[in-house]
């Protein structure tokens, strides 16, 4: 290729130690991964720390916070039912921390040189270990509350015999996809909306650097920045509540089996 | 065709995909407004099935575009 176009939109996933990233001779490192997911982690108790005051007549902070976990708790018993209650921890968790990661990334800290954030949920590995978990719970649940009979999932009743076996094996498939469909989703979201981001920037500063009619190319790109920052919070929005409200089905095929 | 061109040509063939699952995403959101604005009152209990359809269609269209970055960036 001629012209090889030097964006490189790849490098903001990169994840490098932070300061000399050695934890006292342990294997592990200390990475801006780990950085972001600590700074996530502080931001969720300082909101539900502020609304957790108890009052009788709740203020502003307390309202949003007892309308937050209330909407978390609607998920769960819409979809579970009444013994969906003792799976609020969970699924409250996931989408805590899955919304408030994607929004964090989103924000424009980069005009401070070198606070450019971490999209913690910009990672297989993140998105990956959170839908494992969400299918250990299924497993678990399932084989608890019903033993063997747990298999009995995959067999349909009201199915002719011959076509049996057939809608089985489709179900097992089905089934054995969740969890990499489940963890697929909010990595790639992000993944996408951070890769369009950087594209976009990169037009803006070598439109500039082109002039003439590189101004306007500039000005195009600058709008469409914008309205992709605003599509991306939206996105991170409904990939939370998609992840909560899919954990929350497939959970419901373990308690109530059909 | 040295290999640079024909993994930017395949990146691009793969992209097609996020446009028909953009087709399919909108065609998500247009059934559920078809009815709901036939029958406003039952609309409120149906936005999570919304929510699944949206997201079953969304999936396939990601796919599309990590298989695009997985050609554009393989070595």
């Amino acid at each position: 290729m001629a012209v090889q176009a030097k964006i490189d939109p790849m490098s903001q996933f990169m994840i490098h130690p932070v300061g000399s990233g050695a934890l006292n001779g342990s294997p592990f490192t200390f990475t801006n991964s780990s950085l972001w997911m600590l700074i996530v982690l502080a931001v969720v108790l300082v909101f539900m720390w502020g609304g957790m005051k108890r009052q009788l007549v709740p203020g502003r902070w307390q309202a949003l916070v007892e309308g937050y976990v209330g909407f978390c708790d609607n998920i769960t018993r819409s979809s579970i039912g009444p013994k969906g209650r003792q799976f609020l921890p969970w699924v409250f968790t996931a989408f805590t921390f899955i919304l408030f990661a994607n929004i964090i990334g989103a924000m424009p800290f980069a005009i401070v040189p070198g606070g450019h954030p971490f999209t913690v949920t910009s990672q297989f590995s993140v998105t990956g270990t959170m839908s494992l978990t969400s299918f250990a719970i299924v497993l678990v649940v399932g084989f608890w509350k019903h033993g063997l009979h747990f298999f009995s999932f995959f067999w349909p009743k009201e199915a002719p015999l011959v076509l049996k076996p057939l809608i089985a094996v489709v179900e097992f498939i089905s089934f054995m996809v969740r969890p990499f469909s489940l963890g697929l989703r909010p990595f790639i979201a992000m993944f996408a909306g951070h890769v369009l981001l950087d594209v976009f920037g990169n037009f803006i500063v070598q439109g500039l650097n082109a002039g003439g009619l590189g101004y306007a190319i500039s000005a195009l790109a600058f709008l469409a920045v914008i309205f992709v920052n605003a599509l991306e919070l939206l996105v991170g929005a409904i990939q939370a509540y998609v992840f909560a409200l899919l954990t929350s089905l497939y959970i419901n095929d373990a308690v109530n089996l059909h | 065709m040295d290999l640079a061109s024909a993994q930017v040509i395949g990146a691009g063939l793969a992209a097609i995909g996020v446009g028909a699952a953009s087709a399919g995403v909108g065609f998500v959101f247009g059934s559920f407004l078809q009815g709901a604005l036939r029958n406003p009152s039952a609309a409120a209990g149906q936005t999570g099935t919304l929510y699944i359809g949206f997201a079953s269609a969304e999936l396939l269209g990601l796919m599309a575009f990590a298989v695009a970055m997985i050609i554009l960036y393989a070595r």
